[in-house]
């Protein structure tokens, strides 16, 4: 057997994955039948081919049996290709004269118990492996210039940390936020578990770093709306809103806010969930970030009815910073890797109509509680109902929008641990009597056990139960004006009647409701939840599929702040990482023109979404340029002359893949 | 009768970056399907040439399934819109050599749709068990036709 490359001599290496593989298929006999396919020369089983020693199985063979393609069945490409086009090239082959068969994935996974159909599979997908690698040939690598500059997209606690570690290095981060502020949830916040440091003491000082920064572009009321490009030279259009405000020139004195015509705040202030009111002109919370007022077109009157008396601008005077005729302004910007962490979204507790949020005034979402403890917020750090008194006993409900088939399925990670931050925040402040409602009680993390413990010994009480309504139909007097948990306590097997003044409900985390765009723009995959996938769960945690856009904090999964930061670590060095290399390795799988074949009629030029096709105007022939082929093959499959070709994916090479798992080379 | 020991061979083409994740996602969850298929994957399925369709069927594919990414989700902006295109096409001409439709599909199956991958293997399986085995009545020539 050969071809333009001499004699093919195949090695075909069958990997156990521990039992893994070799739990559901018969690797020895597999191994013995591949060994009698034509033009295997070697073909063995082993443990973990991964591994050092497996690798070194095909080194010693290249060497030893002068072997010269490699066929690897083990798990998904996507897993381990890389690793084993490395041990090939280390071994003195091209990379490129390797292929992978999954047979984990795609064969034991999926059908333990069926060893003698899995076994079939695996003998049959191995079967088109060494027909398909008869036509592979050596191929140049490609390499792409990473830019060094990054987009951070989302100015929460892992953007701002991420956006931080990136411009320390040197490197030019541009940030761009949603909202007029960085932030994000966590500014919101009172204090934070379980060491009960303030929140704005700890987030403060960075989000001033961010805006003091050299290296930074800040960019609030901005929204990316187009990304094109690729790993290393990403170009990004960023949509900047208007904010009616002149941020170089506004210094943030508020004295337009004072002197607006609206006397009293009397619009919903976002920041603080609606609990508080703000004015049309406002700044959303003392330690914003610009500080710089902005105009809600939605609220001011001069929008609405252009007959303003526009005091404002009068209180403003000389600087001239407001600017009732800013619009939508587009910038493009140029950058080689993307972070994002565009966050989550709290689940809105109306989803679970049983607990009578928005029905029963004295029902609260745990982010309104949050607010409500600030000192800084709405009222002053009190915690009172809607009516102004305090309550003498709360009842927290665990798990709202988490853990429940209606809702959402998961766990969200911070619910247990931040109720028992408001059961102890609540208990200080008014000394109320505190029932937290749970369904497990999950504390994995640094001093989140002992502080579970700190909270049992504070006399708050907890009740194994999930509720099953809050009401306000009284049974007997002592239950008259309250709002009545019904509940089974699961630990005393009693179900029971809990009366209490306020509820909070701790909801869960969700993806963003428009995540999906996120996802689209970037082109990187969501899990069926809707959060980003990570490429790998446990070995690139930050990384996606896309290469140069990684991934920090919730947008990826719900997690706590420390985990959100120390993954923003990790995204900003996995980034550091890229730029410091310079350049990255890329598929060769683009498409080429046999250009004595091409007829020049053009079909593959319209068909081709990055424009890599051009025609040649002095041979009227088809050419692909290579640096802007992305590799899809639409191209080859509609060339009717067959003159379009794509690497690592050659007709011959699928035809010999389709014909081999039919069975037709035995 | 279906014949009931009959298993059907199925030919998947599975673009790389949607239903062939998915397909690892059903493997890393564990999930069990039927054993019958065998994939072969492709960066798009835009990537799929007729002929690779014809081709399986010709060397004794009872069944082909495709699958790729959502419309508006393509990995490489539109590919799948060129698949669907072809596939129409493809659909008719399989339909005037006597295959029945169910035997050949296209899928969209996201990466996030692990569960939709296992009920689509199940799901095309069952329909072409109860097919039975594709027999072309003009095979030879048909493998002649589409050969490289």
């Amino acid at each position: 057997m050969s071809n333009q490359n001499g004699s093919v001599r195949i090695g075909v290496y069958i990997c156990h994955c521990g039992t893994n593989i070799a739990g559901t298929v018969d690797v020895k006999s597999v191994a013995e039948r591949a060994a009698r396919l034509p033009g295997v020369v070697v073909s063995r089983e082993y443990k973990y081919m991964c591994s050092d020693p497996g690798q070194e199985l095909i080194r010693s063979d290249v060497q030893e049996h002068k072997i010269n393609r490699v066929v690897v069945a083990s798990c998904s490409p996507l897993l381990h290709e890389h690793t084993f086009r490395k041990a090939a090239e280390k071994s003195g082959l091209n990379p490129y004269l390797t292929h992978m068969v999954n047979i984990r994935e795609h064969d034991s996974w999926v059908h333990v118990g069926q060893k003698e159909e899995a076994t079939r599979k695996a003998d049959d997908l191995i079967r088109a492996a060494v027909r398909r690698i008869r036509y592979h040939k050596p191929l140049e690598k490609g390499y792409v210039k990473i830019q060094a500059d990054v987009l951070v997209v989302g100015g929460g606690i892992a953007g701002i940390h991420a956006a931080l570690t990136l411009a320390n290095a040197g490197k030019h981060v541009y940030l761009v936020e949603r909202d007029p502020t960085i932030g994000g949830h966590m500014a919101k916040f009172d204090k934070t578990f379980p060491t009960l440091d303030c929140a704005a003491c700890i987030l403060t000082p960075k989000m001033t770093a961010v805006k003091a920064h050299p290296n930074i572009t800040l960019w609030t009321l901005s929204e990316v709306t187009a990304v094109e490009g690729y790993v290393g030279n990403y170009e990004v259009t960023v949509t900047r809103h208007p904010r009616y405000i002149n941020e170089e020139l506004c210094a943030g004195c508020m004295q337009c806010v004072e002197a607006c015509v609206y006397k009293q705040a009397r619009f919903d202030d976002e920041f603080n969930e609606g609990l508080g009111k703000r004015k049309p002109v406002y700044i959303p919370f003392p330690q914003a970030i610009p500080q710089v007022v902005l105009i809600d077109p939605e609220a001011c009157i001069e929008f609405k009815k252009g007959t303003c008396k526009k005091t404002c601008v009068e209180a403003c005077g000389d600087r001239h910073a407001i600017d009732f005729q800013q619009k939508d302004e587009v910038k493009k910007i140029k950058v080689g890797t993307v972070v994002l962490s565009t966050g989550f979204q709290a689940v809105d507790p109306k989803k679970v109509p049983y607990y009578g949020y928005g029905t029963y005034p004295n029902v609260y979402s745990s982010m309104e509680v949050e607010r409500l403890i600030n000192a800084s917020g709405p009222t002053g750090g009190e915690v009172v109902l809607r009516d102004g008194s305090h309550p003498k006993s709360v009842g927290i409900i665990h798990c709202v929008g988490s853990r429940d088939e209606y809702t959402n399925k998961w766990c969200s990670r911070v619910c247990c641990m931040y109720s028992l931050k408001l059961a102890h925040l609540i208990k200080e402040h008014t000394g109320a009597e505190i029932f937290n409602f749970y369904i497990d009680m999950r504390t994995p993390g640094k001093g989140f056990e002992e502080f579970y413990q700190r909270l049992l010994q504070e006399g708050v009480h907890f009740i194994r139960g999930k509720v099953a309504e809050v009401t306000d139909w009284a049974l007997d007097k002592s239950e008259e004006g309250k709002l009545v948990l019904r509940v089974e306590d699961t630990l005393s097997a009693f179900v029971r009647r809990i009366p209490v003044d306020m509820v909070v409900l701790s909801v869960g985390l969700e993806p963003h409701a428009d995540a999906q765009e996120v996802r689209r723009l970037f082109n990187i995959s969501c899990g069926g939840e809707g959060f980003f996938t990570e490429r790998h769960p446990k070995l690139a945690p930050v990384s996606t599929f896309t290469d140069g856009v990684f991934l920090a904090g919730c947008c990826q999964g719900p997690k706590d702040i420390p985990d959100t930061v120390a993954q923003a670590g990790a995204a900003a060095s996995e980034a550091l990482a890229l730029i410091d290399a310079g350049q990255i390795e890329i598929e060769p799988n683009t498409a080429y023109v046999v250009e004595e074949a091409c007829s020049g009629c053009q079909t593959c030029i319209g068909l081709c979404p990055y424009h890599a096709i051009t025609r040649l105007e002095d041979k009227k022939k088809a050419t692909v340029n290579p640096v802007l082929c992305k590799g899809c093959g639409t191209c080859v499959a509609a060339c009717p002359s067959g003159s379009l070709r794509q690497n690592l994916f050659e007709d011959e090479q699928i035809f010999e893949e389709i014909e081999g798992v039919l069975d037709y080379a035995r | 009768m279906p014949d009931k020991t009959f298993e059907p061979k199925i030919v998947a083409f599975f673009c790389n970056w949607c239903t062939y994740m998915a397909a690892d996602s059903a493997g890393v969850s564990r999930m069990k399907y039927a054993p019958n298929a065998r994939v072969v994957r492709l960066m798009c399925s835009g990537r799929i040439d007729p002929q690779f369709v014809l081709d399986a069927f010709a060397k004794g594919a009872d069944g082909v399934l495709i699958g790729g990414c959502h419309p508006g989700d393509c990995h490489y902006q539109e590919g799948n819109y060129k698949t669907l295109r072809r596939v129409q096409l493809l659909k008719r001409v399989l339909k005037e050599m006597g295959i029945e439709e169910e035997r050949f599909r296209l899928e969209w199956i996201s990466a996030a749709e692990a569960e939709r991958l296992r009920a689509t293997m199940n799901d095309m399986v069952e329909k072409v068990r109860a097919l039975g085995p594709l027999r072309l009545s003009n095979k030879e020539v048909m493998r002649e036709e589409v050969a490289v």
